[in-house]
């Protein structure tokens, strides 16, 4: 074994390099999302879909929104429970889920994801 | 090609060749408007939305009106600059909007008359033709509709459209909010919280308000006119005989910008 010390110095700071990132963040990770809803949401109980499946696939249903209002001019949605909804992320949803800092913004800054639809839809005001 | 074996659809074919018709027309006899089906120029079946504009009955403060009511409804921005501008409805003058049909000894009216010019929701759109996402294309009812959602900035169907009736966002619409420049020109926007804005790098244009139409409501700027003067912007069916615009179609001699380019728009003005 030809130069194993510099070997094995040169894997543990490679190694501690790799897991620089970890350690620095140890200790701040973010807290987990505990998203709020507000008086309106809870008041009304359900939303378009059942609670798991918003949870999960809420950007499922409304890229399959945005899909068929635009561009087969279906802008109404029947839930299970029969309500009719109009399908607008601004209009309908944000109506409800008023609050998108404390809401959307929670978990989409957990997971690290940045939806664009914000460039466009215009977010509610929310009294600081 | 249901209904017609491999035999058939030859002789057919040949038939037709022999006939001196291209492959167009063999595919005619195939199957009627399927080629156009093919080639995304969608056949306008049932309604076919048009409007119709009496310039005798529209002022410069009238167009105004209805400028303004389009474009506080669908939150388009104020710029301040003819290089950016965004614009769904516009005025232009007589030799800008009907270019090849002046000349100089036109009716003293026309002399620095204004026309109400928005785009034209043509039957045959070359800008739909081009785009290569189809965030443009044309709707069963006439419409010739955006979707923002696709829409890569290309610009060629700016290049495409005989009428420009097209913008294009240089930058983020929104910084009107922010911008100390244009705030002022801006106050309040986005004026309408029920609709978005764009985003930067995407071609925007009059939509014949496919959002309020699918509430069954009358498009903003029809609306806005009949409040200040009854019959200057018609909006109907042109597929329904008994329609308000196929009245005033009837009734009325009207003209269309730049007819010999063969787009069809569906922008009649009574002159
Ligand atoms: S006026 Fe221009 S943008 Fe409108 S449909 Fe015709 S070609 Fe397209
Ligand atoms: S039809 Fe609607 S989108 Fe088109 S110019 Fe009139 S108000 Fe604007």
């Amino acid at each position: 074994m030809y130069d194993g010390g510099k070997i094995i110095t040169g894997l543990v700071i490679g190694l501690g390099l790799l897991l620089f990132p970890f350690f620095y963040n140890a200790g701040k990770a973010a807290k987990a999302p505990d998203p709020e809803l507000t008086p309106k949401a809870q008041e009304a109980k359900v939303c378009v879909m059942d609670k798991a499946y918003m949870q999960s696939s809420h950007m499922t249903l409304l890229d399959d929104w945005r899909h068929t209002v635009v561009r087969d001019g279906e802008r109404y949605f029947k839930a299970k429970s029969g309500t009719v909804y109009y399908k607008s992320l601004q209009v309908t949803c944000l109506d409800c889920h008023s609050n998108k800092t404390k809401f959307c913004d929670q978990c989409h800054d957990y997971m690290g994801v940045a939806p664009y639809c914000w460039d466009c839809h215009l977010e509610p005001e929310e009294k600081k | 090609m249901k209904g017609i074996d491999r035999r058939e659809f030859l002789k057919i074919g040949g038939m037709a060749a022999i006939a001196g018709l291209g492959g167009k027309a063999a595919f005619e006899i195939l199957a009627p408007g399927k080629l156009e089906a093919a080639q995304q120029i969608p056949l306008t079946k049932g309604k076919h939305w048009a409007m119709v504009v009496d310039t005798t009955k529209m002022d410069d403060a009238l167009m105004d009106v209805c400028i303004e009511a389009c474009h506080k409804e669908h939150n388009v921005p104020n710029l301040g600059n003819p290089k950016e501008e965004i614009k769904w409805i516009w005025k232009e003058t007589y030799e800008h909007a009907f270019p090849g049909q002046e000349h100089e000894y036109i009716g003293e009216r026309f002399h620095g008359m204004n026309f109400l010019l928005m785009c034209n929701h043509c039957t045959n759109p070359p800008c739909v033709r081009v785009c290569p996402t189809q965030s443009t294309w044309k709707r069963e009812d006439g419409v010739v509709m955006m979707d923002m959602h696709r829409c890569i900035g290309c610009r060629f169907c700016m290049a495409a459209c005989p009428y420009g009736a097209r913008s294009f966002n240089w930058g983020d619409p929104q910084r009107v909010r922010t911008d100390e420049k244009l705030m002022p020109m801006n106050p309040g926007f986005p004026r309408n919280k029920d609709y978005p804005t764009r985003s930067k790098g995407v071609v925007e244009k009059c939509n014949f308000c496919a959002e309020r139409l699918a509430k069954g409501d009358q498009p903003a700027c029809v609306e806005a006119a009949a409040k200040v003067r009854k019959g200057a912007l018609v909006f109907g069916d042109l597929a329904d005989p008994h329609s308000e615009v196929r009245k005033v179609l009837k009734e009325n001699y009207t003209i269309r910008r730049k007819p010999e380019l063969g787009t069809g728009p569906n922008l009649f003005f009574i002159v």
